[in-house]
């Protein structure tokens, strides 16, 4: 899988994540909705480990630092920069 | 304690460069409904907030406030890329420019800078929560006006996921002065604040 697509699928599940990480603020006895967000995560730990080991580190402090001879967390791109990312312009739900 | 993810919430690439954007979606970057005050407002108010639902609420939405700060300052920064002298000029924005160069600043789109006026932190609970639900309603407001004077499908896609985020923010702040409310509601005896 290419770095855009990895990183599209990465957004979505964590996107995933945070939204049912709000809604389990306000609805902690919601065992359906825990099940669902264990699911997420789980997901996307496994395309996060996939990410990195391609592309370099994604976390400030947590991720490895998987090159002994080079600090990739530097490395450009960052996300505010185009080349990190692909439009959505016209791929929205209607 | 925060923990930098090296990516955006939402992919934002825009290949046109447009002054007239840039000039007004500055406005949820450092204007009185924007993202910068969100998020100071709910990480300021989260002190003293009173059930455990709410200070979660305050600590998360303000959280995601910042991926969302950081969304702006990308959409104002890349419709400035490969601006020319010309078209700067022509869209207005010789006045931020020769402020700012293409620096993103917090400012209001009408060059106001950001001010800590735009929000409260009252020390009440339930004060606190209806103001942040009235800031997410101002915020979706202004996300709509954003998007009646956009055209470029590159802009409107993360804008319009903006507007749905304020109406998600409006319903859990909801839900969390429901359950600041029941609590206060409860018959307390020693400390009103514990819990």
């Amino acid at each position: 899988m290419d770095r855009n697509m990895l990183m599209q699928k990465l957004m979505e599940l964590d996107f995933l994540a945070v939204d049912l990480g709000l809604f389990l603020n306000t609805h902690p006895d919601s065992s359906e909705a825990i099940a669902a967000y264990n699911e997420v995560i789980e997901a996307a730990d496994k395309v996060r480990l996939q990410y990195e080991e391609n592309f370099g580190p994604l976390c400030s402090f947590r991720s490895y630092a998987a090159d002994p001879e080079h600090w990739l967390w530097e490395r450009n791109p960052w996300p505010w920069q185009k080349d990190a990312n692909t439009t959505m312009g016209g791929k929205e739900c209607r | 304690m925060w923990i930098y993810e090296k990516k955006l919430e939402f992919p934002i690439h825009i290949t046109k460069p447009d002054g007239r954007l840039a000039k007004i979606m500055i406005e949820q970057y450092g204007g009185p409904d924007g993202e910068l005050g969100a998020a100071v407002r709910y990480l300021s108010q989260k002190f003293t907030m009173v059930t455990p639902q709410a200070k979660a609420t305050l600590n998360d939405i303000a959280t995601e406030e910042m991926a969302h700060l950081e969304m702006m300052g990308t959409i104002v920064h890349q419709l400035t890329q490969g601006l020319t002298k010309a078209q700067l000029e022509e869209a207005g924005l010789s006045p931020y420019y020769v402020n700012h160069g293409f620096g993103v600043y917090p400012s209001a789109a009408s060059g106001i800078p950001f001010n800590a006026t735009a929000l409260q932190s009252k020390g009440d609970p339930l004060t606190d929560l209806y103001e942040d639900m009235a800031a997410e309603q101002k915020a979706r407001s202004t996300y709509e006006y954003l998007i009646d004077l956009t055209d470029d499908p590159d802009v409107l896609a993360p804008l319009r996921f903006l507007r749905e985020r304020e109406v998600v923010h409006f319903q859990r702040f909801g839900e969390a002065l429901d359950s600041a409310r029941d609590y206060l509601n409860q018959q307390h005896y020693f400390f009103m604040n514990q819990k």
